[in-house]
């Protein structure tokens, strides 16, 4: 439920750096875009997922102190502060929808606009989830995003697509365990995989006069 | 602090505007603006497709200070941003009440869709849908959730009847018709007393509004799907 593209936290509104990657002619078709997909999931998408793992142990083992300092580790891994701010807007919007879902004293301990993966981490732990399966949903959520958005951004076919995402799914099994085991080191420690293109393409996305998606 | 829901009465009365690309919502809540900001502390959230474009169209008339206007990115869905997933604009709605508060009235704004879109009861008070001549005399009887059952139905630009072949009493008739005799406004921005007109009717939800005498109606999704045959059972 937790990634589910319909689920009502504003999601549709986001491509996922898609957009300004087809405007820049770096993604054209069905092969270019499953290349896509596979570097989110591999960069953005893995340091989204041990941070989401993170909070959720913590959230588990009741680690208050610790999980409010994961908002400033991740702050640090984002360079554009573009995506960074989409990243605390995604947080806002989920944390807005789940204090009616699935309200928990956890949230209480984040600030009014926490990063999405803080959530998704504590709601993975509200909803009795582990700490892979939080990685999980927020590395689905990081392709099913910009999947769901190629339909209106390039001349593909949505059966290529959720092609591309099936043969995904075992990767994204591997990436979330790996994710889960990486959540257990010090928080210093963490991966911050970079995508420099994707922090360049989201800084020329946010100057543009017309687009289809927030980001 | 977190986003938590606020209950009714204890915010501002929050008043979508719906209809087709073009038939003037803009203009309406430009108008709106005009006639209400001497009585009402006003805020406007506008849904566009591809940019901020009515937010700027708004702005730009002058009509409230810029920073009372607010735009949310809908994602090339303005559909699903005011019915299916209405997050975005609660929180940008619940930002203006805070910015700004108290507020008397929030107006947002859909972005241009078809027929069928209406805005949920989770995020509007009341709603307006906005057809207009130039779209065709005939929509009107066409119907539709927004057409039949939103709090008002606003036909627009009647100025421009006469050049389109629109018989504007017959249009307004069509839709009361469509309507069970629901309120349905003639309005012109260059015929003053019929935004004297709107304005009063936003005058008078406000007052139901705060007396608690107000009910939110969904307009609700399509219209039930009716048969050729009888029914056997009921469904």
């Amino acid at each position: 439920m937790l990634s589910d593209g319909r689920f009502p936290a504003g999601g549709y509104a986001h491509s996922g750096g898609l957009e300004p990657t087809v405007a820049a002619g770096r993604v054209s078709n069905a092969a270019e875009l499953e290349q896509f997909l596979v570097g989110r999931a591999e960069t953005a998408g893995f340091v989204a997922a041990v941070f989401a793992a993170a909070a959720c142990s913590m959230a588990s083992r009741g680690e208050t102190v610790a999980l409010a300092g994961l908002e400033a580790e991740l702050d640090a891994r984002f360079p554009s502060s573009e995506l960074r701010a989409v990243s605390r807007t995604l947080g806002r919007q989920l944390l807005r929808a789940m204090s009616t879902i699935h309200p928990h004293p956890y949230f209480s301990v984040l600030a009014a606009a926490p990063h999405q993966p803080m959530v998704m981490g504590i709601a993975a732990a509200a909803f009795g989830l582990d700490s892979r399966a939080a990685a999980l949903a927020i590395l689905h959520e990081s392709v099913a995003g910009p999947a769901a958005a190629a339909a209106k951004l390039m001349p593909v076919d949505p059966f290529e697509v959720h092609a591309a995402l099936a043969r995904a799914s075992a990767r994204l099994d591997r990436l979330s365990e790996a994710a889960a085991a990486q959540a257990e080191a010090p928080v210093c420690d963490f991966p911050s995989l970079g995508s420099p293109l994707m922090d360049i393409a989201a800084e020329h996305h946010k100057r543009r006069s017309t687009r289809l998606f927030a980001s | 602090m977190h986003d938590t829901p606020a209950k009714s009465k204890e915010r501002a009365l929050r008043i979508g505007i719906a209809g087709p690309v073009g038939t003037g919502k803009s203009s309406v809540i430009a108008a709106l603006c005009r006639g209400l900001s001497t009585e009402f502390s006003l805020g406007v959230i506008t849904n566009d497709i591809y940019t901020d474009e009515d937010a700027r169209f708004l702005r730009s008339e002058g009509v409230l200070p810029g920073e009372r206007i607010r735009a949310v990115e809908t994602g090339a869905c303005p559909h699903t941003a005011i019915r299916d997933d209405v997050t975005m604009n609660l929180i940008a709605i619940e930002d203006l009440e805070r910015d700004f508060a108290p507020l008397d009235i929030v107006l947002v704004e859909s972005g241009g869709d078809n027929l069928t879109a209406t805005f949920s009861p989770a995020l509007v008070d009341a709603q307006m849908f906005v057809l207009d001549v130039a779209g065709g005399g005939d929509v009107a009887r066409k119907g539709g959730p927004g057409i039949a059952r939103a709090d008002l139905l606003v036909v627009n630009k009647i100025d421009l009847a006469e050049h389109v072949d629109v018989d504007v009493d017959q249009m307004v008739a069509d839709a009361e018709n469509a309507r069970d005799g629901g309120p349905v406004l003639a309005l012109s921005r260059k015929r003053p007393e019929t935004v004297g007109h709107l304005c009063d009717w936003v005058r008078q939800l406000h007052r139901a509004y705060i007396g608690g005498t107000h009910t939110a109606i969904d307009p609700g999704p399509m219209a039930p799907h009716s048969h050729p045959h009888p029914h056997t059972t009921d469904h």
